[in-house]
């Protein structure tokens, strides 16, 4: 029997399931005086997946206020969207909006790597077209456990392929990301996914329902039993190896990139043609979370008809319709005159099109199933006014004495050991080549594609005529953030907005993926707080926004939370996608290797302690925004006037591992004469440095640059495309072959 | 110069293949999977991507399209016809062209730059070229390993009908390094790798495809 609002009415004790759908005992109690009664299973059904962590923010909520409160005006001048829309919108010049989003999907890919990961695609491509533009490129930042573990090798190749599966036959190119390997994320691998679209900056569509009358149109996929609970038993609970509890049982969605590809082309079609008045994506809570999204942002209320939407399963219950997580659907907002040339479109594209609903006076949500009134609600007290939790914040106990503990008395390989060092590092998993997964992943499709992957940064073209474009880099050290959460999240701002402007581009918005673990854990929020600071203060200081982010939590094995890994990625312009920089060396005769910045002896968090001592402690390097900003403005001077052959950041593994990646990339070979201790030379992870090859009819002018500008550069080296060999002065050569052998033998060895 | 490019549901190197054209001063024309129409071109292209999902076997769907009924009449009367990647696997289902294109030998999709050895610059598509020439374009398939039976394999090679052959390693398990083969006439030509993606060094990773459109320009300014 369908459990109606009369129902409701007349059976105020009926025990209800909240529990096991993840509410707690006050915010039944909430749900029960909003309403004035129990609420319905169907009502119950929305709140408790609109109420849960994933879709409420409710434990971050009081923390993320902090980004709104750091953007001044004029960062906020070249916003046209930001925090709130289904993603951020950046006005980058010609007449072009750009819109850039990242997301995770991190627990159902651990269940079923190959769907999750799909979907975590499938979803935030959506969330790009529902802002009206055009999806053009996709990126995934990714981490792993360790990459000789057994379960490993299940969860990894199964993300890659889905990854790849999806986006490639959505036609989208990947153009980045990263693949980070550390034991923390060993049952708990995090899987995001960043898509970037553009549109002209007169289409940008938001999500509202205004004008009553106007009907709503559910379009794309049938709705199905799949995915049903998954935001509030997945993303919102723990794993827990012990206690079998049958609610945890998986229930993630199954993704179909077809019907998604042509849900794309469908809709461009019907923005282009001015069929669409709002717009609203369906992912996590379905139909729950579209409808009252859609409502509480319009000026009236929404009357639902539910038994008119498209099923693919017999006997669903209006409770399951409405929290079914079934993919590729759309809704959208459509005035009445325009509904036959909406269904018209649809048909074109085979997409199937229902009005389920419109838009009616007042200010409720009514949902009917066969004439029966299953959800009678104020919309914003689903989707907006949910609960909000100031949850307890305590800095653990022993963070100073893994600040304490330093790597300054790991022993330090001697002098002859320097040069294997090079390649022994070089082969270690996390600072590898990863060819073998990126070279599963189409990044050449729609043409537009000007870098990717190994790039520092990807970088697309937007304008055919002018050239314009935009770059792309997503960045995370979860150790560094780990020592200290606050630095750690400048550095990982620090370190994306640097390989953006390595590119040429010049960054101008910001987007984040915060992924920790559990908010009930007070240590885990003073992390969560403390990056959140670090992050909105860098970008105070650097003067370019948070545009729009997603929060992830209880990633965590039992008690035992991941890496603090606030993902941050950077979107830049360039003007002209001709002037980018590459990262391989060699595109000119003769080119001298110039390091800018300042090279200290920093090892907290690094490759090296990781890799070689299996050491994690002391701080992380020490972080300066204004010599980001000041090495950012230098690099987009350097080529904008042609003095730039090729650049390359310095992050983990330091100068070695830079060299090793552009003589690689560039397949030329480098003469190099580090000075000072060669091991911190080589190793060392300061912040703040780029690797740059000028030609050399353009060293002195570019050198005067960098003077003039007080920036810090020495010169430590020249291409030398006779050698095929990187040669370090006093150390000895390695030939590339050897190098490449190193560098790009790891990954297939694993996982082949 | 007008060449038509279909799109089917799913095809994703259709705004690809147009720019191509335009690169060599075509017109690109577009054509409709549904439509029985090919506009009046001089040329068809049948481009990559995964027409109606490619949930069966790849391309065993599109060859019953109402447009390809008309690309193999055309083809049968000597249109130049170019299938690439998913279009080679349209073309062989259609039976435009012999063999058929399988998983890949590892299985993972593939996405590299690659060397190619054009091996017959006689075609329709690929008089630009020198004999032998090697060419780097972009590979991007899941399915694409060359598979035909031996008498097949054998009239390909006594014919000089293999166009394109794969240098250095076999990224597939293609037959014989098989990576794009032409009817007995020369007007139909598929090949796995993406000419499309080659055509300016700023996007791909040479212009090395460009040959292949320009080459068409000639066989219909000739026709």
């Amino acid at each position: 029997m369908i459990d109606t609002v009369k129902n409701a009415e007349s059976t105020p004790d009926q025990e209800q399931p909240y529990q096991e759908l993840g509410l707690k005992d006050d915010e039944y109690a909430r749900i029960k005086e909003i309403l004035g009664r129990r609420p319905t299973d169907a009502e119950l059904a929305m709140y408790s997946v609109m109420w849960s962590e994933h879709c409420s923010y409710k434990s971050s909520k009081v923390h993320l206020k902090y980004f709104g409160e750091t953007t001044t005006d004029e960062m906020r001048s070249k916003m046209l969207a930001g925090i709130g829309e289904n993603a951020g919108v950046v006005d980058i010049g010609d007449g072009w909006a750009v819109t850039f989003k990242v997301e995770s999907h991190n627990h159902p890919s651990y269940v079923e790597p190959y769907q999750g990961a799909a979907t975590g695609v499938g979803g935030i491509v959506r969330d790009i077209l529902a802002m009206g533009a055009r999806p053009l490129a996709v990126m995934d930042p990714l981490r792993f456990g360790k990459p000789d573990a057994e379960d490993t090798k299940r969860v990894l190749p199964g993300i890659v392929a889905g990854v790849g599966g999806y986006g490639n036959c959505l036609g989208l190119p990947n153009i980045g990301g990263e693949v980070v390997f550390d034991e923390s994320y060993q049952g708990n691998p995090l899987v995001n996914a960043l898509c970037v679209g553009a549109m002209r900056v007169e289409d940008l569509h938001l999500a509202h329902a205004s004008g009553t009358g106007n009907k709503v149109i559910l379009y794309g996929a049938r709705t199905g039993l799949d995915g049903i609970g998954g935001v509030s038993v997945l993303a919102s609970e723990t794993f827990d190896d012990t206690a079998g509890k049958r609610k945890k049982l998986p229930s993630v969605q199954v993704g179909d990139p077809f019907t998604e590809k042509v849900l794309i082309e469908c809709s461009l079609e019907l923005f282009e043609k001015g069929l669409v008045a709002g717009i609203q994506d369906l992912g996590g809570a379905g139909l729950s979370c579209a409808t009252s999204e859609l409502a509480s942002a319009g000026d009236g209320g929404m009357h639902v008809y539910l038994d008119r939407v498209p099923l693919r399963a017999a006997n669903m219950t209006p409770a399951e319709i409405l929290s079914s997580e079934s993919q590729e659907r759309m809704c959208a907002v459509v005035e009445p005159h325009n509904v036959d040339a909406f269904m018209a479109v649809c048909a074109k594209w085979d997409v199937i099109a229902t009005e389920i609903g419109e838009v009616v006076e007042g200010d409720r949500l009514v949902i009917t199933y066969h004439d029966e009134v299953v959800v009678d609600v104020p919309p914003r007290t689903v989707a907006h006014e949910g609960p909000v939790y100031d949850r307890p914040i305590q800095r653990p106990a022993d963070q100073d004495e893994l600040r304490a503990n330093t790597p300054d008395g790991l022993p330090r390989p001697a002098k002859d050991e320097l040069l294997a060092l090079v390649k022994t590092m070089a082969a270690s998993p996390n600072l590898a080549s990863k060819k073998w997964v990126t070279q599963q992943y189409d990044r050449y499709v729609r043409g537009g594609t000007v870098l990717a992957q190994p790039s520092d940064g990807g970088m697309i073209r937007i304008d055919e005529e002018t050239g314009r474009g935009v770059a792309l880099s997503t960045d995370c050290n979860g150790r560094y953030t780990k020592l200290d959460p606050y630095e750690g999240a400048k550095l990982a701002l620090a370190e994306a907005y640097r390989n953006v402007a390595a590119t040429g581009a010049t960054p101008v918005a910001v987007t984040n993926c915060l992924n920790f673990g559990s908010p009930e854990d007070p240590a885990v929020m003073w992390q969560f707080e403390q990056a959140v600071k670090g992050l909105a203060d860098g970008c105070a200081e650097l003067g370019i926004p948070v545009t729009g982010g997603n929060v992830s939590f209880y990633n965590q094995t039992g008690s035992t939370p991941i890496l603090p890994t606030p993902v941050v990625g950077v979107l830049g312009v360039i003007d002209d996608v001709r002037r980018r920089i590459p990262t391989g060396i060699g595109a000119e005769a003769g080119e001298t290797l110039l390091l800018l910045g300042e090279t200290r002896d920093e090892f907290g968090g690094s490759e090296w302690a990781h890799h070689v001592h299996g050491h994690l402690g002391g701080l992380p390097p020490k972080v300066d925004l204004k010599r980001e900003k000041l090495l950012g403005e230098v690099l987009v001077a350097g080529s904008r006037d042609g003095m730039i052959s090729a650049a390359h950041d310095l992050s983990e593994g330091g100068l070695a591992q830079a060299l090793v990646e552009t003589c690689l990339i560039g397949e030329v070979g480098a003469r190099v004469f580090p000075e000072g201790d060669l091991f911190t030379a080589l190793f060392s992870e300061s912040a703040g440095r780029v690797l740059v090859a000028v030609p050399r009819t353009e060293e002195q002018r570019f050198v005067d640059m960098c003077t003039a500008r007080r920036l810090p550069w020495r010169k430590v080296g020249v291409v030398d495309p006779e050698s095929k060999a990187l040669e370090v002065q006093g150390l000895g050569e390695i030939p590339l072959d050897e190098l490449r052998e190193a560098w790009e033998g790891t990954l297939p060895a694993l996982f082949d | 110069m007008r060449v038509g490019v279909i799109t089917f549901p799913g095809t994703l190197d259709d705004v690809d293949a147009q720019r191509a054209v335009r690169h060599a001063d075509g017109e690109a024309v577009p054509l409709w999977h549904g439509d029985h129409d090919l506009k009046g071109v001089d040329a068809v292209i049948v481009p990559g991507g995964f027409s109606y999902g490619d949930y069966l076997r790849c391309g065993a769907i599109a060859r019953f399209a109402p447009v390809m009924q008309e690309v193999v009449e055309a083809a049968n009367k000597g249109m130049p016809v170019l299938g690439i990647c998913n279009g080679f696997q349209i073309l062989a289902e259609a039976h435009l062209l012999p063999g058929a294109l399988t998983r890949n030998e590892k299985l993972h999709f593939v996405c590299r730059d690659q060397w190619l050895r054009v091996e017959n610059n006689t075609t329709a598509w690929t008089t630009r070229y020198d004999r032998n020439a090697e060419i780097l374009i972009p590979l991007k398939s899941g399915e694409g390993s060359y598979q035909a039976d031996e008498d097949t394999l054998k009239e390909l090679e006594d014919e000089h009908r293999i166009v394109f052959r794969y240098v250095g390693d076999n990224p597939n398990g293609s037959r014989n390094d098989i990576a794009g083969i032409t009817n007995a006439r020369g007007n139909v030509v598929g090949l796995m790798p993406h000419p499309e993606h080659a055509i300016d060094a700023l996007t791909g990773p040479t212009d090395d495809g460009l040959g292949m459109f320009l080459s068409l320009l000639d066989t219909v300014v000739k026709a």
